[in-house]
């Protein structure tokens, strides 16, 4: 017997399906078909305040889980709101399935109050995307979203469907699996490759790791450690790497690049061989590299087109890291590397001594004592601008988890994302760090994290400056300064507590140890307003 | 320098919108597009003469291979290279100089489409070169309108890109 449902119910289903439990979302009028269905399902919806924001709370989400994690839309500017935070996942390679509404099929094209063409309009951003306009192909096209959004180099995937096609009947079974003749992601390494990878290990004398983001994508976060200790090579990590290595580790040197510490980028500038995994060679991480012609590169990757992109490879890899690096475990040797090493980790064991401004607390210092106080199951979401960079490179996790908008530099992402991650691993201790700046594009998530119980910590590295801007105009323009003043923010703490959130003030580092542990041991919301001077650089 | 590109993809809604979005944000130069069904009703095949270095070509292939849709990208090697292009060409004809045009489609192997009292409208497929001659041959007559199609290319001898 032949039992019909709305292809509103069928999308319900085919996320049950899928085994989501959580979605981020806001709605409109588009999409109150599927809002509609929803209402009967054991999935929890959460409503965030703004758009942009149920992509980034998805996006933390995806990051903890390592699948596919749904953000939901509505037509028109709910689409077009979204873009921000489909472009943020793309940058960083984050699985998310994007659903928006649309207008009626018939009214496509005519212009009509909340369209916009938004397959068109997140083109450049997406893995793929469908405008969904027979019901009947629902199941096998969210089927073929997840698939295409979570293998291969992960990304967001956008469903856009039309109103009366979500009010169509069909018949629904949710398929197994999918084929898509078009689309084959490889998966293991070839073997003459990983055979010329271990040989050209082999003949290094200074070999280097660089851990990217990828790695946690293939979930080989433990085969790096595992082979960097087998081989004896010393490992320093992209911003997207942040928390693979444990940072007490012999081996781990921090993060490279313009904003990273002296020791890995000097690593970088003296190895004779390194060694890219589930790192695409951004321009923030390693302009330093391209002028070293001697340089060997091994480059693992599983998106071919970053391999030789941004960097002449000697010998490149195309493959899933985990089937990769669980292949290259198999036959690597030991390795010895002592010299070296220890030379690096002389490097590392370096204090610099930092210039001290009068006002305020060493966000450094303050870091510092975060990563002290924060139990091991954490997430640290950092924002954009100053107070990322004072958090990549000050935290150190020892089993944590770092998060951040690193391709895309979306300010505004990390309480969202936080959020996010929050709400797929509500055990750990989620604390998101942002700047004044940063803090006011986002605020209104507070709301959020009070509704839905989630409880998110906030720090706000205050200056009342954009910092990384102020600090450009300060190099680069002459000092002049302009656009960068935040007068008129509001206090912080007042305004939390507004929404009923605590909160305390940091004006000096004497009174940060009892404020973070007050931030930790609150069951609820909290946040922190610690005063920066305002001449504080980013590299500290 | 100039390379030919043949791609294989899905005959779905919005892949040309794709292939041509990807070439204009990573800034790649077209020259020429052409586009058309396979044998395989469900396989279009897109001929693409784009302008580019070694690298930018490698890049253009590998981006390219990313898009779901498409199903297999080949650079065409220029000395295995069979290209061809449409050009229909409109010119100013009085009665008195029909011969005279009559002739040069002869040699260059043009075939005459339409004619009327003031004007006649030749037809040649060729490669660029041929095509070239050919405009250059008909100058001297006041050409009133031309279009040409992209390339259409594929590869010599027994090697082919099927699905």
């Amino acid at each position: 017997m032949s039992h019909k449902i709305t292809a509103a119910e069928a999308l319900v289903k085919c996320l049950e399906a899928e085994g989501i439990k959580t979605i981020f979302g806001y709605p409109g009028a588009a999409i109150c078909p599927f809002y509609n269905k929803l209402i009967d399902s054991k999935i929890e919806h959460i409503l965030v305040r703004h758009e942009a924001n149920a992509g980034h709370a998805a996006n933390g989400y995806a990051r903890l889980t390592g699948k596919p994690a749904v953000c939901v839309a509505t037509s028109g500017p709910g689409a077009t709101n979204l873009i921000t935070a489909i472009a943020t996942a793309f940058m960083d390679s984050i699985p998310m399935v994007v659903i928006t509404g649309q207008v009626c099929t018939d009214q496509i094209g005519r212009d009509v109050f909340q369209e916009a063409d938004i397959t068109g309009a997140a083109q450049p951003f997406v893995k793929h995307s469908y405008l969904i306009k027979d019901a009947a192909l629902i199941p096998e096209t969210v089927k073929k979203a997840f698939y295409i959004a979570g293998t291969g180099r992960p990304g967001p995937v956008l469903l856009d469907v039309p109103m009366d096609v979500q009010l169509q009947e069909i018949e629904f079974s949710y398929p197994e699996s999918v084929e898509i003749s078009s689309y084959k992601p490889k998966c293991e390494g070839n073997k003459l490759q990983i055979k010329r990878v271990v040989e050209t290990i082999k003949e290094a004398g200074k070999p280097l790791i660089c851990a990217g983001g990828g790695l946690f994508n293939a979930g080989a976060k433990d085969l790096l450690q595992s082979i960097a200790e087998t081989a004896n090579i010393p490992v320093i990590c992209t911003m997207m790497g942040i928390s693979l290595m444990p940072h007490d580790h012999p081996l781990f040197l921090g993060m490279i690049g313009m904003h990273g510490k002296s020791a890995p980028n000097q690593a970088i500038s003296e190895c004779d061989l390194l060694i890219l995994l589930g790192a695409r060679v951004g321009d923030r991480a390693v302009t330093a590299i391209k002028n070293r012609d001697d340089l060997k590169v091994i480059h693992i990757d599983i998106d071919p087109a970053e391999i030789g992109k941004n960097l002449p490879v000697s010998v490149p890899v195309v493959g899933d890291l985990k089937a990769v690096l669980t292949q290259l475990s198999e036959v690597i040797e030991r390795g010895n590397n002592v010299e070296w090493i220890s030379y690096l980790q002389d490097l590392k064991a370096r204090k610099s001594t930092p210039e001290l401004h009068k006002n305020g607390v060493n966000p450094a210092a303050f870091i510092d004592k975060l990563s002290r106080l924060l139990p091991g199951k954490c997430v640290v979401s950092a924002d954009v601008g100053q107070n990322q960079i004072w958090t990549a490179n000050n935290i150190k996790l020892n089993g944590g988890r770092f998060i951040t908008s690193g391709g895309m530099g979306t300010m505004g992402y990390s309480v969202p994302a936080a959020i996010g991650a929050k709400s797929a691993v509500p055990e750990y201790e989620v604390i998101a760090v942002c700047g004044d700046g940063s803090f006011q594009m986002q605020s209104m998530e507070l709301a959020t994290m009070l509704q839905h119980g989630i409880n998110v910590k906030v720090i706000i590295m205050a200056n009342n400056r954009l910092g990384m801007v102020r600090e450009f105009q300060t190099n680069n323009y002459e000092d002049r300064q302009t656009a960068v003043f935040l007068d008129g923010s509001p206090d912080f703490v007042k305004l939390a507590a507004a929404y009923g959130i605590e909160g305390e003030y940091v004006n000096e580092i004497s009174e940060a140890e009892k404020a973070l542990k007050n931030l930790i041991k609150s069951d609820k919301p909290y946040i922190l307003q610690v005063k920066v001077d305002e001449n504080e650089k980013s590299v500290i | 320098m100039r390379h030919t590109i043949s791609i294989l993809v899905e005959n779905n809604a919005g892949v040309l919108a794709r292939i041509s979005g990807l070439f204009a944000r990573r800034g790649y130069n077209i020259h020429s597009l052409a586009v058309g069904v396979t044998d395989n009703d469900k396989v279009s095949r897109i001929t693409i003469v784009a302008e580019g270095s070694d690298y930018t070509l490698e890049q253009i292939e590998k981006q390219l291979n990313k898009l779901i849709d498409i199903i297999k990208v080949r650079s065409l090697p220029a000395d295995k290279l069979l290209a061809r292009e449409l050009v229909l060409v409109k010119v100013s004809c009085k009665p008195a100089q029909r011969s005279e045009i009559i002739d040069i489609a002869e040699i260059t192997t043009a075939k005459i489409s339409d004619v009327s009292p003031e004007t006649m409208t030749l037809e040649l497929s060729g490669n660029q070169y041929n095509i070239a001659t050919f405009e250059e041959l008909l100058r001297p007559y006041e050409i009133i309108e031309i279009v040409r199609t992209g390339t259409v290319a594929m590869q010599k001898g027994s090697g082919g890109l099927r699905v």
